[in-house]
């Protein structure tokens, strides 16, 4: 078996470099692009995108609104625009049809630095387990709410890294680099994926967002996994494949439905044995060992 | 998790369940408890920090804005910035600098357009009734006007002239021949835009701009003013003076106008006291 400091070693070795970071590059050029939407304007004098991540105007047409910021901005009594409502309402339609946690992915700024701080400690060996729950970023999310219904104030936006980081590149950083040195630091050393998969509240926002998403990852071709665990190793939130990857006997589908899963797609990427494919939550059938396909029960059935 | 009293390892029996869940409330609630203080400290604004235009009143404003910048990148003479972590200006909310970058009262007033929440009051669509701070005359020692030369740089940029900055003459003691041109703010006018304090002449300025209520005095709800009471009701609230009288001896009267006390000889023209009181006075002594 491969060195597991390299994950994807097989994937590499039998598809290539580049099939084997498809969409770990796709997700890259996602992210990078969008922030050089907004610093089109302020670098180049091209505006094509204003604002940031919270609110934006793009083109002097199409607002874009943060539900989560939103959210708690109508808690302490705000009264929305009618372009932050629209704006809200087009990025909820997006994210329940492509997985909420996709803006985790392929959008939010600090998963760079956090994939940074996760193959830094796969390369050095890091193992530190992390103590906080997995439950903790709800309580979070709860406490992000609550905040502003009894403060009257926005205050999780004091120090959300999240907006901190997309505003300070685009705005101006000031000591907000300091916060996110602090979320690297934590993910290396203190909680493996701690900051996205522990803490983060807005991580957490977007996971309810999407738990009823169109698009899912499927371990469409389970019955080839040779459990050589890259997958595992790779994903931010690996408690979400072992349902769909090992639950063919107990009668689960091959869809991964936890809405925790960031459609990231990086599983797809370091399997050599192309296990993982993109499809949708209304595909998810068993077969079962006589090969008969049955409905799982919970999803519509699609004849295969 | 391995050590679960059930033996069976399917997870968490009830009490670590219920331990786990009440030390992550109990982490994120002090979290929370720790943020929400913080938050206090972190929201204070400097005084020399101008909200733009339409922003809500403090308190109300950090619950309301989403720290998006469009009201930056609308702005077209670019004064606003967003507060930055470490800055004194709450992180992510739109400020201004009078001194360096006033507000130019545009006269669409493409901030509050913007502002996707209404954090930018919408209803503000007349830029002479917004009311971002009030400008202040807070150095009569330095402004030069008050040394009597001729300045009226922050009377003339004024954009409400006349109203929100008027001149006031005066006489000017020390020369005792010429008069002095004082400007003074009136804040039923006066927007806070800030084009005063940028334009005034001296190394700092001795007009600033501060948040109204900083810069405001406010009569207790108590007090009445006698004589706008009296306007209102028509008439005096409290018994009428008794004429004036002063107790003379016969034949003589008060007259200021007429320089003083006047003796009144009886059937003669009124004679007024001699201009010399000490005349009186050896004619008292002389009458002894």
């Amino acid at each position: 078996m491969a060195d597991k400091s390299v994950a994807g070693a097989d994937a590499i070795a039998g598809k290539g470099w580049w099939k084997a970071h498809q969409w770990l590059i796709l997700r890259r050029v996602s992210q990078l692009s969008i922030l050089a939407l907004f610093l089109l304007g302020p670098l180049a004098g091209v505006w094509i995108v204003k604002g940031n991540l919270a609110a934006s105007m793009t083109l002097d047409f199409l607002p874009l609104t943060d539900p989560h910021v939103l959210l708690q901005s109508v808690l302490s009594g705000v009264v929305p625009e009618l372009s932050a409502i629209v704006g809200v309402v087009i990025v909820i339609a997006f994210y329940l049809l492509v997985g909420g946690r996709v803006y985790c992915s392929w959008v939010c700024p600090v998963n760079m630095v956090t994939d940074a701080a996760a193959w830094l400690r796969r390369k050095l060996g890091i193992k530190s387990a992390s103590q906080l729950a997995l439950s903790t970023r709800y309580w979070m999310l709860g406490l992000t709410l609550v905040l502003p219904l009894v403060t009257g104030s926005l205050v999780w936006e004091l120090f959300n890294p999240v907006s901190m980081l997309f505003r300070g590149i685009v705005f101006g950083m000031g000591m907000a680099w300091i916060l996110i040195v602090g979320v690297f630091l934590f993910d290396l050393f203190i909680a493996k994926n701690g900051w996205c998969g522990r803490l983060c509240p807005v991580g957490a926002f977007y996971s309810l967002l999407g738990v009823g998403s169109a698009i899912r990852i499927v371990a469409a071709e389970r019955e080839r996994c040779n459990d050589c665990m890259d997958c595992f190793v790779v994903c931010p939130e690996k408690q979400v494949i072992r349902p769909a990857l090992k639950g063919a006997d107990k009668g689960i589908g091959p869809v991964i439905l936890s809405a925790n899963c960031t459609n990231c797609g990086r599983c797809i990427d370091v399997c050599a044995k192309d296990v993982f494919q993109f499809g949708t939550r209304f595909n998810n059938l068993v077969v079962n060992a006589s090969g008969k396909s049955v409905d799982d029960g919970k999803q519509h059935t699609v004849q295969p | 998790m391995s050590d679960s009293g059930d033996g069976k390892g399917k997870g968490v029996n009830r009490r670590q369940f219920l331990s786990q869940t009440l030390k992550t409330a109990c982490g994120v609630g002090l979290m929370g408890m720790g943020l929400g203080f913080y938050a206090k400290q972190a929201e204070s604004l400097p005084a020399m920090a101008i909200r733009p235009p339409g922003a809500l009143s403090e308190k109300d404003f950090l619950g309301a804005c989403i720290r998006c910048g469009l009201c930056v990148r609308d702005c077209p003479y670019d004064i606003l910035s967003l507060g930055q972590l470490g800055d004194e200006v709450a992180t992510g909310t739109p400020y201004f600098y009078a001194r360096t970058d006033p507000c130019e009262m545009c006269e669409d007033i493409p901030c509050v357009v913007a502002c996707p929440t209404n954090a930018l009051d919408h209803g503000l669509t007349n830029i002479n009734d917004a009311r971002m701070g009030l400008a202040v005359l807070v150095d009569q020692e330095t402004c030069i006007a008050f040394q009597g030369l001729r300045c009226e740089v922050c009377f003339n940029v004024c954009p409400i002239r006349g109203k929100a900055i008027s001149l006031e003459y005066e006489h000017n003691v020390r020369s005792g021949k010429h008069a002095r041109f004082l400007p003074i703010v009136h804040s039923d006018a006066c927007t806070g835009c800030g084009l005063c304090e940028k334009a005034c002449i001296l190394e700092e300025a001795a007009i600033k701009v501060f948040p109204t209520h900083l810069a405001k005095g406010e009569l207790g709800g108590h007090y009445r003013l006698g004589w706008k009471e009296k306007e209102k009701a028509g008439k005096s609230l409290v018994t009428p003076d008794v004429e004036h009288r002063y107790n003379l001896p016969e034949g003589v009267r008060y007259d200021l106008q007429g320089k003083g006390l006047i003796v009144e000889p009886e059937g003669g023209q009124p004679m007024p006291l001699p201009s010399n009181p000490l005349d009186r006075l050896n004619r008292g002594l002389e009458n002894q």
